[in-house]
Protein backbone atom coordinates (compact mmCIF):
# COMPACT_ATOMS: atom_id res chain seq x y z
CA UNK A 1 0.00 0.00 0.00
CA UNK A 2 1.71 3.20 -1.24
CA UNK A 3 1.70 6.32 1.63
CA UNK A 4 -0.44 8.82 -0.47
CA UNK A 5 0.67 12.07 2.03
CA UNK A 6 3.89 11.15 -0.07
CA UNK A 7 1.39 12.37 -2.92
CA UNK A 8 0.41 15.71 -1.12
CA UNK A 9 4.01 16.15 -0.05
CA UNK A 10 4.82 16.19 -3.81
CA UNK A 11 2.31 18.63 -4.86
CA UNK A 12 3.18 21.02 -2.49
CA UNK A 13 7.16 20.20 -3.06
CA UNK A 14 6.15 20.85 -6.71
CA UNK A 15 7.87 17.47 -7.48
CA UNK A 16 5.82 15.89 -10.62
CA UNK A 17 8.17 13.03 -10.90
CA UNK A 18 7.26 11.87 -7.27
CA UNK A 19 3.52 13.27 -7.72
CA UNK A 20 3.03 11.00 -10.74
CA UNK A 21 5.44 8.04 -9.69
CA UNK A 22 3.25 7.94 -6.27
CA UNK A 23 0.11 8.10 -8.57
CA UNK A 24 0.96 5.16 -10.65
CA UNK A 25 1.72 3.35 -7.47
CA UNK A 26 -1.63 3.98 -6.10
CA UNK A 27 -3.49 3.39 -9.14
CA UNK A 28 -1.58 -0.23 -9.16
CA UNK A 29 -3.05 -1.14 -5.85
CA UNK A 30 -5.94 -0.11 -7.08
CA UNK A 31 -7.08 2.62 -5.02
CA UNK A 32 -9.51 5.09 -6.48
CA UNK A 33 -8.88 7.53 -8.93
CA UNK A 34 -11.65 10.02 -7.06
CA UNK A 35 -10.65 9.48 -3.47
CA UNK A 36 -6.38 10.88 -4.78
CA UNK A 37 -7.86 13.80 -6.14
CA UNK A 38 -10.78 14.88 -3.28
CA UNK A 39 -8.68 13.16 -0.40
CA UNK A 40 -5.00 14.58 -1.63
CA UNK A 41 -4.53 16.32 -4.37
CA UNK A 42 -7.16 19.12 -4.27
CA UNK A 43 -6.24 19.64 -0.35
CA UNK A 44 -2.73 19.90 -1.34
CA UNK A 45 -3.34 22.49 -3.98
CA UNK A 46 -5.62 23.84 -1.65
CA UNK A 47 -2.81 24.25 0.79
CA UNK A 48 -0.14 25.70 -1.85
CA UNK A 49 -2.91 28.48 -2.80
CA UNK A 50 -3.19 29.26 1.24
CA UNK A 51 0.52 29.28 0.92
CA UNK A 52 0.48 31.84 -1.70
CA UNK A 53 -2.19 33.98 -0.51
CA UNK A 54 -0.23 34.17 2.77
CA UNK A 55 2.72 34.77 0.63
CA UNK A 56 4.78 31.96 1.89
CA UNK A 57 4.99 30.64 -1.62
CA UNK A 58 5.94 32.80 -4.95
CA UNK A 59 5.34 32.44 -8.55
CA UNK A 60 8.02 29.45 -8.62
CA UNK A 61 6.52 27.31 -5.94
CA UNK A 62 2.87 27.67 -7.48
CA UNK A 63 4.04 27.22 -10.66
CA UNK A 64 5.91 24.14 -10.01
CA UNK A 65 2.73 22.70 -7.61
CA UNK A 66 0.22 22.90 -10.42
CA UNK A 67 2.71 20.89 -13.14
CA UNK A 68 3.41 18.29 -10.09
CA UNK A 69 -0.71 18.29 -10.00
CA UNK A 70 -1.00 17.97 -13.93
CA UNK A 71 1.33 14.88 -14.03
CA UNK A 72 -0.83 12.98 -11.43
CA UNK A 73 -4.29 13.85 -13.59
CA UNK A 74 -2.62 13.14 -16.66
CA UNK A 75 -2.73 9.40 -15.34
CA UNK A 76 -5.85 9.79 -14.13
CA UNK A 77 -7.78 11.67 -16.85
CA UNK A 78 -8.18 8.66 -18.73
CA UNK A 79 -9.48 6.05 -15.99
CA UNK A 80 -11.88 9.35 -15.26
CA UNK A 81 -12.87 9.21 -18.57
CA UNK A 82 -13.65 5.78 -19.09
CA UNK A 83 -15.62 5.95 -15.65
CA UNK A 84 -17.90 8.57 -17.15
CA UNK A 85 -16.65 10.93 -14.53
CA UNK A 86 -17.04 14.92 -15.76
CA UNK A 87 -13.96 17.32 -14.96
CA UNK A 88 -14.57 19.13 -11.99
CA UNK A 89 -16.14 22.04 -14.40
CA UNK A 90 -14.84 23.22 -17.75
CA UNK A 91 -13.78 27.10 -17.99
CA UNK A 92 -12.79 29.53 -20.42
CA UNK A 93 -10.30 31.76 -19.98
CA UNK A 94 -8.23 34.65 -21.52
CA UNK A 95 -7.15 38.04 -21.79
CA UNK A 96 -9.59 40.55 -22.64
CA UNK A 97 -9.29 42.27 -26.39
CA UNK A 98 -6.56 45.24 -26.32
CA UNK A 99 -4.63 43.71 -23.76
CA UNK A 100 -1.42 41.53 -24.11
CA UNK A 101 -0.66 40.64 -20.41
CA UNK A 102 -0.83 36.70 -19.73
CA UNK A 103 1.37 36.59 -16.70
CA UNK A 104 -1.60 36.63 -14.43
CA UNK A 105 -4.23 34.44 -16.81
CA UNK A 106 -1.94 31.74 -17.06
CA UNK A 107 -1.27 31.30 -13.06
CA UNK A 108 -5.16 31.41 -12.53
CA UNK A 109 -5.27 28.76 -15.34
CA UNK A 110 -2.56 26.71 -13.73
CA UNK A 111 -4.61 26.70 -10.34
CA UNK A 112 -8.23 26.08 -12.27
CA UNK A 113 -6.13 22.97 -14.06
CA UNK A 114 -4.57 21.86 -10.95
CA UNK A 115 -7.81 22.20 -8.84
CA UNK A 116 -9.15 19.28 -11.75
CA UNK A 117 -10.67 21.84 -14.16
CA UNK A 118 -11.09 21.61 -17.49
CA UNK A 119 -9.14 24.66 -18.83
CA UNK A 120 -10.07 26.44 -22.34
CA UNK A 121 -6.82 28.70 -22.67
CA UNK A 122 -8.04 31.44 -25.53
CA UNK A 123 -4.92 33.15 -24.66
CA UNK A 124 -4.58 37.28 -24.63
CA UNK A 125 -5.63 40.13 -26.70
CA UNK A 126 -8.95 37.67 -26.98
CA UNK A 127 -12.38 39.04 -29.26
CA UNK A 128 -15.62 38.59 -27.25
CA UNK A 129 -16.38 36.21 -30.51
CA UNK A 130 -14.02 33.80 -29.21
CA UNK A 131 -15.78 33.13 -25.93
CA UNK A 132 -18.90 32.75 -27.19
CA UNK A 133 -17.56 30.46 -29.45
CA UNK A 134 -16.25 28.47 -26.56
CA UNK A 135 -19.60 28.66 -25.06
CA UNK A 136 -21.56 27.23 -27.81
CA UNK A 137 -19.51 24.88 -29.39
CA UNK A 138 -16.79 23.43 -26.19
CA UNK A 139 -19.53 23.56 -23.71
CA UNK A 140 -17.23 26.16 -21.40
CA UNK A 141 -19.59 26.70 -18.06
CA UNK A 142 -17.31 29.33 -16.39
CA UNK A 143 -16.17 32.11 -17.86
CA UNK A 144 -12.56 33.72 -16.80
CA UNK A 145 -11.62 37.17 -18.28
CA UNK A 146 -8.35 39.21 -17.34
CA UNK A 147 -7.65 42.75 -18.23
CA UNK A 148 -4.04 44.24 -16.49
CA UNK A 149 -4.74 47.72 -17.66
CA UNK A 150 -6.72 50.04 -16.24
CA UNK A 151 -7.59 51.08 -20.28
CA UNK A 152 -8.53 47.65 -21.35
CA UNK A 153 -10.98 47.09 -18.22
CA UNK A 154 -13.60 48.59 -20.57
CA UNK A 155 -12.99 45.41 -22.85
CA UNK A 156 -14.92 43.27 -19.58
CA UNK A 157 -17.68 44.95 -19.68
CA UNK A 158 -17.78 44.89 -23.45
CA UNK A 159 -17.12 41.41 -23.64
CA UNK A 160 -19.68 40.16 -21.00
CA UNK A 161 -22.50 42.43 -23.34
CA UNK A 162 -21.64 40.55 -26.41
CA UNK A 163 -22.23 37.11 -24.45
CA UNK A 164 -25.90 39.02 -23.27
CA UNK A 165 -26.37 40.14 -27.30
CA UNK A 166 -25.13 36.48 -28.43
CA UNK A 167 -27.70 34.92 -25.85
CA UNK A 168 -25.15 32.83 -23.82
CA UNK A 169 -25.16 35.40 -20.70
CA UNK A 170 -27.57 33.19 -18.75
CA UNK A 171 -25.62 29.67 -19.65
CA UNK A 172 -22.47 30.65 -17.84
CA UNK A 173 -20.80 32.51 -14.66
CA UNK A 174 -18.43 34.95 -15.22
CA UNK A 175 -15.40 35.47 -13.25
CA UNK A 176 -13.15 38.74 -13.52
CA UNK A 177 -9.49 39.38 -12.21
CA UNK A 178 -6.46 41.37 -12.75
CA UNK A 179 -4.64 43.64 -10.91
CA UNK A 180 -6.44 46.98 -11.68
CA UNK A 181 -10.11 44.99 -11.14
CA UNK A 182 -12.05 45.60 -8.19
CA UNK A 183 -15.18 43.98 -6.49
CA UNK A 184 -16.84 47.26 -7.29
CA UNK A 185 -15.79 47.31 -11.18
CA UNK A 186 -16.91 43.54 -10.94
CA UNK A 187 -20.66 44.26 -10.06
CA UNK A 188 -20.76 47.30 -12.17
CA UNK A 189 -20.20 45.61 -15.21
CA UNK A 190 -22.66 41.99 -13.98
CA UNK A 191 -20.04 39.49 -13.87
CA UNK A 192 -20.87 37.08 -11.45
CA UNK A 193 -17.75 37.25 -9.43
CA UNK A 194 -14.12 38.87 -8.68
CA UNK A 195 -10.68 36.65 -7.74
CA UNK A 196 -8.57 38.95 -5.95
CA UNK A 197 -5.93 35.83 -6.18
CA UNK A 198 -5.88 32.88 -8.33
CA UNK A 199 -6.57 31.21 -5.35
CA UNK A 200 -9.64 32.86 -5.02
CA UNK A 201 -10.71 32.49 -8.46
CA UNK A 202 -10.42 28.88 -7.87
CA UNK A 203 -12.57 28.89 -5.03
CA UNK A 204 -15.59 31.32 -6.88
CA UNK A 205 -15.53 28.41 -9.39
CA UNK A 206 -15.80 25.78 -7.34
CA UNK A 207 -18.84 26.84 -5.31
CA UNK A 208 -20.05 27.95 -9.47
CA UNK A 209 -19.86 24.26 -10.16
CA UNK A 210 -21.55 23.00 -7.04
CA UNK A 211 -24.09 25.34 -7.68
CA UNK B 1 30.69 50.55 -13.82
CA UNK B 2 33.37 52.75 -13.87
CA UNK B 3 31.29 55.00 -16.03
CA UNK B 4 28.65 55.39 -13.85
CA UNK B 5 31.65 56.29 -10.60
CA UNK B 6 32.91 58.99 -12.73
CA UNK B 7 29.14 60.28 -13.07
CA UNK B 8 28.43 60.24 -9.00
CA UNK B 9 31.68 61.84 -8.53
CA UNK B 10 30.34 64.82 -7.32
CA UNK B 11 27.29 63.31 -5.34
CA UNK B 12 23.87 61.59 -6.01
CA UNK B 13 21.91 62.65 -9.59
CA UNK B 14 18.48 62.86 -9.90
CA UNK B 15 16.88 60.97 -12.86
CA UNK B 16 13.84 61.08 -14.52
CA UNK B 17 9.98 60.47 -13.81
CA UNK B 18 7.66 58.32 -15.74
CA UNK B 19 6.51 58.80 -19.51
CA UNK B 20 3.39 56.84 -20.64
CA UNK B 21 1.74 59.55 -18.73
CA UNK B 22 3.09 62.37 -20.22
CA UNK B 23 2.80 60.55 -24.14
CA UNK B 24 -0.78 60.44 -22.93
CA UNK B 25 -0.99 64.05 -21.89
CA UNK B 26 -0.04 64.56 -25.61
CA UNK B 27 -2.52 62.45 -27.10
CA UNK B 28 -1.12 59.14 -26.79
CA UNK B 29 -4.16 56.95 -26.82
CA UNK B 30 -4.31 54.81 -23.15
CA UNK B 31 -3.35 51.37 -23.66
CA UNK B 32 -1.67 52.43 -27.24
CA UNK B 33 2.52 51.53 -27.17
CA UNK B 34 4.08 54.28 -26.71
CA UNK B 35 7.51 53.46 -28.22
CA UNK B 36 6.46 53.73 -31.84
CA UNK B 37 5.26 57.22 -31.30
CA UNK B 38 9.51 57.75 -31.73
CA UNK B 39 9.04 57.22 -35.21
CA UNK B 40 5.08 59.04 -35.67
CA UNK B 41 5.57 61.51 -33.23
CA UNK B 42 9.19 62.52 -32.02
CA UNK B 43 8.62 65.72 -31.31
CA UNK B 44 6.03 65.33 -28.66
CA UNK B 45 8.56 62.61 -26.95
CA UNK B 46 11.46 64.82 -27.91
CA UNK B 47 8.86 67.70 -25.64
CA UNK B 48 8.31 64.87 -22.44
CA UNK B 49 12.29 64.67 -22.64
CA UNK B 50 12.93 68.00 -22.66
CA UNK B 51 10.76 68.77 -20.08
CA UNK B 52 12.96 66.54 -17.78
CA UNK B 53 16.01 67.96 -18.45
CA UNK B 54 14.25 71.13 -17.84
CA UNK B 55 13.10 69.92 -14.43
CA UNK B 56 16.94 69.07 -13.54
CA UNK B 57 17.41 65.61 -14.45
CA UNK B 58 20.86 64.66 -15.02
CA UNK B 59 19.78 61.51 -16.63
CA UNK B 60 16.98 60.66 -18.60
CA UNK B 61 15.76 57.36 -19.89
CA UNK B 62 14.35 57.07 -23.37
CA UNK B 63 11.06 55.73 -24.77
CA UNK B 64 11.85 52.41 -25.52
CA UNK B 65 10.57 50.69 -22.84
CA UNK B 66 8.03 48.05 -24.92
CA UNK B 67 10.41 47.87 -27.96
CA UNK B 68 11.67 44.34 -27.73
CA UNK B 69 10.31 41.45 -30.14
CA UNK B 70 8.62 40.04 -27.80
CA UNK B 71 6.27 43.18 -26.62
CA UNK B 72 6.30 44.61 -29.77
CA UNK B 73 5.50 40.55 -32.30
CA UNK B 74 3.89 42.87 -35.23
CA UNK B 75 7.13 44.72 -36.05
CA UNK B 76 9.82 43.27 -37.40
CA UNK B 77 12.99 43.13 -36.47
CA UNK B 78 14.60 46.14 -38.51
CA UNK B 79 11.03 48.47 -37.06
CA UNK B 80 12.36 47.43 -33.75
CA UNK B 81 15.67 48.72 -34.27
CA UNK B 82 14.58 51.79 -35.69
CA UNK B 83 12.06 52.78 -33.16
CA UNK B 84 14.78 51.78 -30.48
CA UNK B 85 17.56 53.77 -32.25
CA UNK B 86 15.08 56.46 -32.95
CA UNK B 87 14.06 56.80 -28.70
CA UNK B 88 17.78 57.13 -28.09
CA UNK B 89 18.19 60.20 -30.57
CA UNK B 90 15.45 61.68 -29.11
CA UNK B 91 16.37 61.78 -25.38
CA UNK B 92 20.53 62.82 -27.23
CA UNK B 93 18.77 65.54 -28.58
CA UNK B 94 17.28 66.75 -25.31
CA UNK B 95 19.92 66.51 -23.86
CA UNK B 96 21.82 67.87 -26.42
CA UNK B 97 24.27 71.64 -24.62
CA UNK B 98 23.29 70.06 -21.53
CA UNK B 99 25.33 67.69 -19.50
CA UNK B 100 22.18 64.94 -18.97
CA UNK B 101 22.73 61.46 -19.65
CA UNK B 102 20.96 59.38 -21.86
CA UNK B 103 20.55 56.04 -20.20
CA UNK B 104 18.29 53.84 -22.75
CA UNK B 105 15.14 52.16 -20.91
CA UNK B 106 14.32 48.13 -21.36
CA UNK B 107 11.70 46.65 -19.84
CA UNK B 108 11.12 43.07 -19.26
CA UNK B 109 9.51 40.55 -21.95
CA UNK B 110 5.97 40.24 -19.69
CA UNK B 111 6.48 36.34 -20.81
CA UNK B 112 7.74 34.17 -17.87
CA UNK B 113 10.82 31.68 -18.69
CA UNK B 114 9.55 29.31 -16.26
CA UNK B 115 5.99 28.58 -17.25
CA UNK B 116 7.48 27.71 -20.80
CA UNK B 117 5.96 30.81 -22.21
CA UNK B 118 8.87 32.25 -23.95
CA UNK B 119 12.34 30.49 -24.59
CA UNK B 120 15.81 31.36 -23.25
CA UNK B 121 17.55 31.71 -26.25
CA UNK B 122 14.34 34.08 -27.32
CA UNK B 123 14.87 36.46 -24.17
CA UNK B 124 18.69 36.50 -25.29
CA UNK B 125 17.61 37.39 -28.89
CA UNK B 126 15.30 39.94 -27.55
CA UNK B 127 17.71 41.91 -25.81
CA UNK B 128 20.89 41.67 -28.02
CA UNK B 129 18.62 43.42 -30.41
CA UNK B 130 17.28 46.15 -28.43
CA UNK B 131 20.71 46.73 -26.68
CA UNK B 132 22.55 46.73 -29.50
CA UNK B 133 20.29 49.26 -31.41
CA UNK B 134 20.20 51.79 -28.19
CA UNK B 135 24.16 51.35 -28.37
CA UNK B 136 24.21 52.27 -32.11
CA UNK B 137 22.62 55.30 -31.58
CA UNK B 138 24.68 56.72 -28.78
CA UNK B 139 22.88 55.59 -25.59
CA UNK B 140 25.62 56.48 -22.81
CA UNK B 141 24.27 53.42 -20.23
CA UNK B 142 21.54 50.63 -20.78
CA UNK B 143 18.89 50.13 -17.61
CA UNK B 144 17.37 46.67 -17.54
CA UNK B 145 14.40 47.81 -15.18
CA UNK B 146 10.97 46.45 -14.16
CA UNK B 147 12.28 43.27 -13.51
CA UNK B 148 10.85 39.92 -11.36
CA UNK B 149 12.49 37.21 -13.05
CA UNK B 150 16.17 37.48 -11.55
CA UNK B 151 16.75 34.64 -14.71
CA UNK B 152 15.23 36.72 -17.21
CA UNK B 153 17.67 39.68 -15.40
CA UNK B 154 20.30 37.51 -16.23
CA UNK B 155 20.04 36.56 -19.74
CA UNK B 156 19.02 40.23 -20.60
CA UNK B 157 21.93 41.00 -19.07
CA UNK B 158 24.37 39.12 -20.59
CA UNK B 159 23.04 40.32 -23.43
CA UNK B 160 23.22 44.29 -22.61
CA UNK B 161 26.58 43.19 -22.05
CA UNK B 162 28.02 42.44 -24.74
CA UNK B 163 27.20 45.95 -25.99
CA UNK B 164 30.30 47.20 -24.10
CA UNK B 165 28.00 49.79 -22.01
CA UNK B 166 27.61 49.94 -18.39
CA UNK B 167 24.09 47.84 -17.66
CA UNK B 168 21.84 48.81 -14.69
CA UNK B 169 19.19 46.22 -13.24
CA UNK B 170 16.39 47.29 -11.78
CA UNK B 171 13.78 45.26 -9.68
CA UNK B 172 9.76 45.58 -8.71
CA UNK B 173 9.62 44.09 -5.05
CA UNK B 174 6.07 44.22 -4.51
CA UNK B 175 5.67 40.76 -3.39
CA UNK B 176 5.89 38.80 -0.07
CA UNK B 177 4.40 40.29 3.27
CA UNK B 178 6.85 42.57 3.78
CA UNK B 179 6.70 43.86 0.26
CA UNK B 180 10.36 43.11 -0.20
CA UNK B 181 10.44 40.67 -3.09
CA UNK B 182 10.05 40.32 -6.44
CA UNK B 183 6.90 37.89 -7.74
CA UNK B 184 9.08 35.23 -8.40
CA UNK B 185 9.70 35.41 -4.68
CA UNK B 186 13.85 37.15 -4.71
CA UNK B 187 15.11 39.21 -1.93
CA UNK B 188 16.79 42.02 -2.53
CA UNK B 189 20.11 40.78 -1.46
CA UNK B 190 19.51 37.97 -3.95
CA UNK B 191 19.57 39.97 -6.88
CA UNK B 192 21.96 42.34 -6.12
CA UNK B 193 24.71 39.17 -5.67
CA UNK B 194 23.66 37.69 -8.55
CA UNK B 195 23.75 41.11 -10.70
CA UNK B 196 26.94 42.46 -9.22
CA UNK B 197 28.46 38.72 -9.78
CA UNK B 198 27.16 38.64 -13.63
CA UNK B 199 28.85 42.28 -13.97
CA UNK B 200 26.13 44.45 -13.76
CA UNK B 201 26.87 48.14 -13.00
CA UNK B 202 24.56 49.13 -10.70
CA UNK B 203 21.15 47.36 -9.24
CA UNK B 204 18.14 49.12 -8.03
CA UNK B 205 14.54 48.87 -7.62
CA UNK B 206 11.67 50.55 -9.21
CA UNK B 207 7.76 50.97 -9.35
CA UNK B 208 6.63 49.26 -6.21
CA UNK B 209 4.12 50.42 -4.17
CA UNK B 210 5.44 53.95 -2.96
CA UNK B 211 8.40 55.83 -2.00
CA UNK B 212 8.07 54.37 1.83
CA UNK B 213 9.13 51.00 1.15
CA UNK B 214 11.97 52.42 -0.72
CA UNK B 215 14.56 53.19 2.52
CA UNK B 216 14.81 49.43 3.87
CA UNK B 217 15.16 48.04 0.23
CA UNK B 218 17.90 50.90 -1.06
CA UNK B 219 19.75 49.39 2.56
CA UNK B 220 19.64 45.93 1.92
CA UNK B 221 20.66 46.05 -2.00
CA UNK B 222 23.73 48.46 -0.34
CA UNK B 223 24.80 46.01 1.78
CA UNK B 224 24.62 43.32 -0.25
CA UNK B 225 26.76 44.56 -3.08
CA UNK B 226 29.78 46.86 -3.78
CA UNK B 227 27.23 48.54 -7.11
CA UNK B 228 25.65 51.98 -6.96
CA UNK B 229 21.94 51.72 -5.79
CA UNK B 230 19.28 53.07 -8.41
CA UNK B 231 15.53 53.80 -7.26
CA UNK B 232 12.54 55.31 -8.92
CA UNK B 233 9.93 54.74 -6.56
CA UNK B 234 6.04 54.94 -8.05
CA UNK B 235 4.32 58.43 -7.00
CA UNK B 236 2.48 56.06 -3.85
CA UNK B 237 -0.41 53.60 -4.53
CA UNK B 238 -2.97 54.67 -7.27
CA UNK B 239 -6.49 55.24 -6.64
CA UNK B 240 -9.02 53.55 -9.24
CA UNK B 241 -11.25 56.61 -10.17
CA UNK B 242 -14.08 55.67 -12.86
CA UNK B 243 -11.73 52.55 -14.35
CA UNK B 244 -8.62 55.43 -14.61
CA UNK B 245 -5.61 55.04 -11.83
CA UNK B 246 -4.56 58.39 -10.60
CA UNK B 247 -2.07 58.76 -8.44
CA UNK B 248 -2.30 61.23 -5.36
CA UNK B 249 1.20 61.72 -3.88
CA UNK B 250 2.26 65.29 -3.64
CA UNK B 251 5.43 65.78 -5.06
CA UNK B 252 7.16 67.78 -1.96
CA UNK B 253 5.91 64.49 -0.02
CA UNK B 254 7.23 62.15 -2.53
CA UNK B 255 10.58 64.33 -2.56
CA UNK B 256 10.67 64.46 1.48
CA UNK B 257 11.98 60.58 0.93
CA UNK B 258 14.57 62.05 -0.48
CA UNK B 259 16.94 62.46 2.66
CA UNK B 260 16.35 58.39 3.69
CA UNK B 261 16.78 57.36 0.27
CA UNK B 262 20.49 58.82 0.29
CA UNK B 263 21.04 57.48 3.70
CA UNK B 264 20.06 54.49 2.30
CA UNK B 265 23.12 54.53 -0.30
CA UNK B 266 20.40 55.11 -3.30
CA UNK B 267 22.64 57.64 -5.83
CA UNK B 268 20.47 57.63 -8.60
CA UNK B 269 17.26 59.01 -7.72
CA UNK B 270 14.23 59.37 -10.00
CA UNK B 271 10.37 58.39 -9.89
CA UNK B 272 8.14 55.45 -11.91
CA UNK B 273 4.30 55.78 -12.93
CA UNK B 274 2.40 58.82 -11.64
CA UNK B 275 5.42 60.78 -11.62
CA UNK B 276 6.25 63.74 -13.46
CA UNK B 277 8.79 66.63 -14.09
CA UNK B 278 6.97 68.55 -11.08
CA UNK B 279 8.07 65.56 -9.12
CA UNK B 280 11.82 65.90 -10.65
CA UNK B 281 11.54 69.54 -9.71
CA UNK B 282 10.41 68.78 -6.68
CA UNK B 283 13.48 65.79 -5.50
CA UNK B 284 16.59 68.42 -7.32
CA UNK B 285 14.95 71.50 -4.50
CA UNK B 286 14.92 68.74 -1.75
CA UNK B 287 18.55 67.40 -2.93
CA UNK B 288 19.80 71.05 -2.96
CA UNK B 289 18.45 71.48 0.60
CA UNK B 290 19.79 68.12 1.56
CA UNK B 291 23.05 69.44 0.39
Amino acid sequence: MPDLNKLNQAILEGDAKTAAAVTQEALDAGIDPSVLIQQHMVPAMDEVGRLYEAEEYFVPELLLAARAMKASLELLRPLLAASGAEPTGRVVIGTVKGDLHDIGKNLVGSMLEGGGFEVIDLGADVAPEKFIDAIQNRGAKIVCLSALLTVTMPSMKKTIEALEQAGVRQDVKVLVGGAPVTPQFATEIGADGYGETANAAVALARRFVQG
Amino acid sequence: MKRLLEWLHNGPLITDGAWGTELQRRGLEPGENPDPWNLSHPERVEQVARAYVDAGSRIILTNTFRANPISLPDCSPEQIAEINRAGVAISRRAAESTTAKVIASLGPSGKMLMAGEVTPEEITAAYTLQARACADAGADALLLETFSDPEEASLALAAARATGLPVIVSFVFDSGKNKDRTMMGATPEQVARRMEDEGAAAVGANCGLGPSGFPPISTRLRDACELPIWIKSNAGMPEIVGGEARYTLPPAEFASYLPALLDAGACFIGGCCGTNPDYIRALVEEMRRCA
